[in-house]
């Protein structure tokens, strides 16, 4: 059962990224796009990651792509205006070939990992126990965050204002 | 099919990492790049939460999460920039952005 839905969902995550790449059209990417982060959700809870899967619902396919789709429908790009400059067969070859081959040294590198079996208590990945950990072990990279989070805030403002 | 270990959802992060760095790579259209680099920090997220079920830690949700907003923050800057050059040379297109060079 678990790996008809990992193979399920890990073929959803894989067509929506290669749609996104593949698609001339920015919008029809952006929703392949959601397709894919909506699948990692769902990897994300098989994996017992209760917090993170809500948050890749809602800050990842929520927020994050609301925000890209409105500024693609707010472009209003025309079809010539889309019209990319032909890549030369040679260059996207080269391409293809040096990220299928680094992906492949990645694959190998992760054959390494000694899988091990750990049961993991009923709590693990709840909100509970990823929000002490993160204001107690990491509540000093907790603050730098909300810091860059408010610089860029203020950095958005001033590169999307017309007049200063 | 067999059980699922931690080598299938580490594969499959490198597999989509990949995907975001042929899109980087290949694409001209800025809207494109900046979707393609979220799907490379989404690969990422899948391992960090992967290696956190693997070693019992959540550790790695921790990550996960700094780096989802780090992503809100790029996504946003991103967005205003692209904006900004669309307003000053009407195109999305990584090959008109030239100013430097020439």
């Amino acid at each position: 059962m678990d790996a008809i839905l990992f193979y399920i969902l890990a073929f959803l995550a894989v067509a929506g990224g290669l749609l996104m790449v593949s698609l001339k059209n920015p919008l029809s990417g952006a929703f392949s796009l959601i397709l894919s982060l909506c699948s990692l959700a769902g990897l994300f809870a098989m994996l017992h990651a209760e917090f993170v899967f809500i948050l890749q619902i809602l800050v990842y396919a929520g927020a994050i792509m609301v925000l890209v789709i409105f500024t693609i429908m707010l472009l209003n790009l025309k079809t010539e205006e889309l019209q990319e400059a032909p890549v030369g067969w040679m260059r996207a070859i080269l391409t293809a070939v040096l990220c299928a081959a680094a992906a492949f040294g990645a694959i190998q590198i992760f054959g390494h990992v000694q899988p091990q079996a750990i049961q993991v208590a009923p709590d693990f990945g709840s909100m509970e126990t990823v929000g002490r950990s993160m204001l107690s072990d990491f509540v000093y990279p907790f603050e730098v965050i909300s810091l860059i989070l408010l610089v860029a805030i203020v950095g958005v403002v001033l590169l999307a204002k017309k007049v200063i | 099919m067999g059980t699922i270990g931690i080598h299938h959802y580490l594969y499959l992060s490198a597999i989509l990492f990949f995907i975001g760095a042929f899109g980087v790579l290949f694409r001209r259209n800025l809207l494109v790049i900046l979707m393609s680099i979220e799907l490379m920090l989404n690969a990422v997220n899948l391992s960090f939460i992967a290696f956190a079920r693997h070693n019992g830690t959540t550790d790695g949700h921790v990550a996960a999460f700094f780096v989802m907003a780090l992503a809100a923050a790029e996504a946003g800057i991103g967005l205003a920039i692209l904006v900004m050059v669309f307003r000053n040379r009407t195109s999305v297109q990584a090959d008109d952005l030239t100013l430097m060079r020439d």
